[in-house]
């Protein structure tokens, strides 16, 4: 077990390309790490220069205190999921999992042991014996772990170990897969395109885009207090709703009404360089910043603003409702925003680019599709960033 | 489809099938059946031998000519095969996990080698193994083969290569491989089955060759099975050996027959790879 860092690590190709721009992390000893961002961001690139199968062209990288940027894979002791598992098609699954080990002389004895003893954990007992074309998906990627499991490495490495899994197996999995680390306590460092894996397994989750880090923090960090538009339309599903919006001293004007910053707010606008002349910005809000105007409880009611939506959608999803409104304003235009539609497939959905916002309701909500309802906004929530950078202007540090 | 309609589908394949397997089949029937004839009665013209013997079959054991060009046979596509696949193989190798310039030109060169009549390059050849002295040898042999046998195997190999997750080799590593270590224990297993193949395709492919046997040897020396069953000597200078060159048929066709049976669903495979994939 070590702590894994990575010091100013370049990723370039021959042609010029950088798919890794000067990455810093420093992942702790025991600590499960994900790594996010859609595809072509450099985490699978990043995840490979740490297992050795990538060469780095800049910057040191240390496991355990030691630096092995010229270390061949199979002398940094650590062990890789891949994304298709690569499991030995030849081999039983006993010698799949117990290859490491005899490969590094291991009596066959205890290797039987250890791998008696993931199969028991990853409840493969009995399919030691067979054939990884015998064995259904879930089995594979059970298999997959076991085969890093067994030789007890200093780090775990996983390349979207799940996303070959349909959605619930994967669900499952991925609560087996957090327990597994939590158990065995090993530094795991893992990389994701979903989201929702990336907020439920990490202990910290570092968001990615076009090679650079964005963000480094705890699911909550990064889902309360994003840097930049990128990680606030990134994490968190439904995603934020962005709005134009106008931030005027201590006023933003939002196309859905105009309301005040709360004075913690306003420092931190201040902070990062303020709004005293009148700027334009674009405005955040979760979906479950907003609330049926009727059910907002009246201490709440304060640091809010209410305003009618016409909503043209509903979906109850029994523990809670969304609903769907749209407004008249103008869209939030920045490329990090179309960088996320174009990543989530929006701009295969027609409409996409329509003002549509998602509110997430309490259940008891009794709004309907077409009419008119009053809804309330937690303004003390607010997210305002600059167009042109997409900084985050009520981000809390600097 | 109502049941009446799939039967009478079912019959017409059927019939359909038979017709061409008699079709393909006659001839070889018949080569049986007239090795199977006592020399005397070989050109009595009946299908079924009047009298069974095995008088032919002895008779070509008997005579040199024929052990001996089984030898040569064998010996023959035994060295070209294992030749080619070896070259092959690397070829190969290089072919389906390297990105070089000239990748697509020089598989599309073996393919079009491959395709070459080789009644084309058999005059030249002549004269010039004459001349370099290996007219009538095992090398003047193997060499020819090889030209064709190399581009076929590089072929087929290309196509079972690309078929194996190299990633394989990367779990192999991460998993505390050497690199040659990965490729023994994980790679080569996987390839196997493919070099495999490969070396069945080009054995038979030797051992049915009959323009570069017949025109490029003269003695038993060189002279594989096809080009000495041309030369079989009759039993008086005035009865042209049928009986023999039966018998001699059915036994080169025997190892092929064998080969196939064995590993029928991997010829397949081979013949068919990279039909989809390319």
């Amino acid at each position: 077990m070590a702590e894994i860092v990575l010091d100013r690590v370049t990723k370039r190709y021959p042609d010029g390309t950088e798919a890794v721009k000067q990455l810093d992390l420093d992942i702790g000893d025991g600590e499960f790490l994900i790594l996010v961002g859609p595809s072509g961001c450099g985490k699978s690139t990043a995840l490979r220069m740490i297992a050795g199968l990538e060469d780095i062209s800049e910057g040191e990288l240390r496991i355990g205190g030691e630096v092995v940027n010229d270390k061949a894979p199979k002398d940094r002791d650590i062990a890789m999921v891949f994304q298709n598992y690569a499991l030995y098609p030849h081999m039983t699954v006993r010698d799949n999992m117990g290859f490491a080990l005899k490969l590094a002389g291991v009596p066959k004895d205890e290797i039987n042991r250890k791998v008696e003893e993931a199969a028991k954990i990853l409840d493969l007992q009995q399919h030691l014996d067979r054939k990884p074309a015998n064995l259904s998906g879930g089995q594979r990627q059970r298999v997959a772990m076991g085969r890093a499991i067994v030789r007890d490495p200093k780090a775990f490495l996983m390349d979207e170990p799940l996303s070959n899994l349909d959605a619930k197996l994967r669900v499952q999995m991925r609560t087996e897969v957090s327990r597994i680390q939590s158990r065995l306590g090993t530094t795991t460092v893992y990389v994701t395109h979903d989201q929702t894996e990336a907020m439920t397994l990490g202990d910290r989750v570092a968001v990615m885009r076009l090679g650079e880090l964005q963000q480094v923090g705890t699911p909550k960090e990064l889902y309360e207090d994003p840097v930049n538009l990128f990680v606030a339309g990134f994490i968190g599903s439904p995603a934020m709703n962005f709005f134009a919006a106008r931030l005027e001293g201590d006023r933003v004007k939002l196309p859905i009404g105009e309301l005040q910053l709360s004075d913690e707010l306003r420092r931190r606008v201040e902070s990062h360089g303020g709004g005293d002349g009148g700027r334009d910005v674009i405005a955040g809000l979760r979906p479950e910043d907003f609330e049926d105007a009727e059910l907002v409880d009246r201490n709440r009611h304060q640091g809010g603003f209410e305003f009618d939506a016409k909503i043209d959608l509903v979906e109850s999803m029994g523990s809670e409702i969304y609903a769907y409104f749209g407004h008249s304003g103008e869209g939030a235009r920045s490329d990090q925003i179309s960088e996320l539609a174009a990543d989530a497939g929006g701009a295969d959905i027609p409409h996409a680019d329509e003002q549509q916002v998602v509110a997430r309701l309490n259940p008891d909500s009794r709004v309907a599709r077409g009419e008119t309802a009053r809804l309330w906004l937690d303004a003390t929530k607010l997210h305002l960033f600059d167009p042109q950078s997409g900084k985050s202007l009520t981000h809390s540090g600097e | 489809m109502s049941d009446g309609l799939r039967n009478r589908r079912i019959l017409g394949w059927a019939a359909t099938d038979a017709l061409v397997l008699i079709v393909a089949l006659f001839p070889v029937l018949w080569i049986l059946m007239l090795s199977l004839k006592s020399p005397g009665t070989v050109t009595d013209g009946s299908f079924l031998p009047n009298e069974w013997s095995l008088e032919n079959y002895s008779n070509i054991f008997e005579q040199g000519i024929f052990t001996r060009a089984l030898l040569n046979s064998f010996g023959i596509a035994m060295i070209a095969t294992v030749i080619a696949v070896v070259l092959a193989s690397m070829a190969a190798y290089a072919i389906a996990r390297l990105n070089f310039p000239g990748k697509a030109i020089m598989l599309g060169a073996a393919l079009m080698i491959a395709m070459f009549p080789p009644i084309s390059i058999v005059g030249p050849l002549y004269n010039m193994w004459r001349n370099l002295g290996l007219f009538d040898t095992w090398p003047g042999l193997i060499i020819p083969y090889l030209t064709f046998a190399l581009p076929l195997a590089i072929y087929t190999l290309t196509a079972f290569f690309r078929e194996i997750p190299w990633e394989l080799e990367q779990a192999a590593q991460v998993d505390g491989a050497t690199p040659f270590q990965a490729f023994r224990k994980v790679i080569v297993p996987l390839a196997a089955p493919g070099v495999a193949t490969t070396a069945i395709l080009v054995f038979i492919f030797c051992w049915n060759d009959f323009v570069f046997a017949v025109s490029l040897t003269s003695t038993s020396a060189a002279q594989t099975v096809p080009a000495a069953l041309s030369q079989f000597p009759g039993a008086s200078q005035f009865t042209a050996p049928y009986g023999s060159i039966a018998a001699a048929a059915v036994i080169v066709t025997i190892p092929i027959i064998i080969l196939v049976m064995i590993f029928q669903r991997r010829i397949v495979a081979g013949l068919t790879a990279g039909a989809v994939k390319g």
